[in-house]
């Protein structure tokens, strides 16, 4: 029925979780760090099409090429983790179905890094 | 959560129109949303066609007006009539500002007036800001200082100190700002809001404040904090001018800073 707690209890809640800023501040790195390498592949991909299968892998099994591609994997997953993180915080009211989807973007955004790093690291290491 | 439909109970239905008194030829349609909770019934639009002949320039003499003369069961805020207490925000056609300093002449067409986004109802025009109030109240907007007063005067600051809470120090609480931003929309119960944050920053800029490292603390929170993604609503509608989100961002980066 009635809720005896004052709102200033209310607001003031569990207090401050003394967290966030971290999280704020590694998606503006990563966003930036996304500039060059999105360009570089932009740039790259242009170049594929007159490219045989073979050449591709050839390129591709570069330590430039290969260590680019890690980069973009892993910082483009990880900004992709945190953002959709703050979409689903945002939305998601209830507490458990939150933290829930929170943990499995977590989840698959791991794991298409991880593959994607295999399969850069598959082809170079060929 | 965030609702993007309302509940069956609150849909809004067509309301009473109030024709215009015979002879009046200078007319203007007043839209007005009209709630009573404790009557059971769904909300609806009633609209006065009020003569501007002899009604003030502002939105808030039309609806005085209105209430005087028209349909005295109309309840809205209102008090100094010049944009310094803030009591009558409400959203005037489609935007929430005070409706002492909104000129009718601004508005074209029909004048709508809804009550501040996203808050529960008191009646009509009126909204219930509790929530609002005791966010601002936790910011504890007042200075802290461990520093002992000089004896002989008050603590000084210098020009450029002072001018650093400009922009801060004006705000009049009229909850336009918060009651605008879609994340306080979807998370008032943690997100404390534009004009929470603007009211913390006026003591984490005034260096005469000793508590800058507490207040950080505790602001520094997923929800309370760092729901604003500058969505820019609140500077946009401002009734005084100011921005929030600028005071938000200034925030964000007193927290980068202090991390090294």
């Amino acid at each position: 029925m009635s809720n005896f707690r004052t709102p200033l209890s209310q607001v003031k809640g569990h207090g401050s979780a003394k967290e966030g800023t971290a999280h704020f501040w590694m998606q503006r790195v990563t966003a930036i760090a996304m500039v060059p390498l999105v360009l570089w592949l932009c740039f790259s991909v242009a170049s594929l099409p007159g490219m045989s299968q073979e050449e591709i892998r050839g390129w591709l099994s570069g330590p430039i090429t290969s260590v680019l591609m890690v980069l973009l994997i892993l910082v483009g997953f990880y900004h992709a983790k945190l953002g959709l993180q703050m979409v689903i915080e945002d939305y998601i009211g209830n507490h458990g179905l939150r933290t829930a989807i929170v943990i499995g973007v977590t989840m698959v955004c791991a794991f298409f890094a991880v593959l994607g790093v295999f399969s850069v690291m598959r082809i170079a290491f060929a | 959560m965030a609702e993007f439909r309302l509940p069956s109970n609150s849909i809004v239905g067509p309301g009473k129109h109030f024709p215009a008194p015979e002879g009046a030829t200078n007319t203007r349609t007043v839209k007005v949303y009209r709630y009573d909770p404790d009557s059971g019934k769904n909300p609806r639009i009633d609209s006065y066609d009020v003569d501007m002949d002899s009604c003030g320039p502002m939105v808030l003499d039309a609806i005085i007006k209105i209430k005087n003369e028209m349909d005295s069961t109309l309840t809205f805020r209102r008090s100094c009539r010049e944009g310094i207490c803030g009591s009558c925000a409400m959203n005037i056609d489609g935007g929430n500002t005070l409706a002492c300093t909104m000129a009718i002449a601004d508005i074209e067409g029909d004048i709508t007036i809804y009550p501040l986004p996203h808050q529960p109802i008191i009646k009509d025009l009126v909204s219930d800001l509790t929530n609002f109030y005791a966010q601002y109240a936790s910011v504890e907007p007042w200075l802290k200082s461990d520093s002992p007063a000089p004896p002989d005067r008050e603590r000084l600051q210098t020009p450029e100190d002072r001018e650093k809470l400009d922009g801060a120090y004006e705000c009049i609480l009229c909850a336009c700002c918060s009651t605008s931003c879609p994340s306080y929309w979807w998370n008032s119960d943690r997100f404390l809001g534009p004009a929470a944050l603007l009211a913390s920053y006026r003591w984490l800029a005034d260096t005469r404040d000793d508590a800058t490292g507490d207040r950080l603390d505790d602001l520094e929170d997923p929800f309370k904090l760092y729901r604003c993604h500058t969505i820019m609503n609140c500077a946009q509608v401002c009734p005084k001018g100011l921005s929030p989100a600028k005071a938000i961002a200034e925030t964000k980066k007193m927290l980068v800073q202090r991390r090294g």
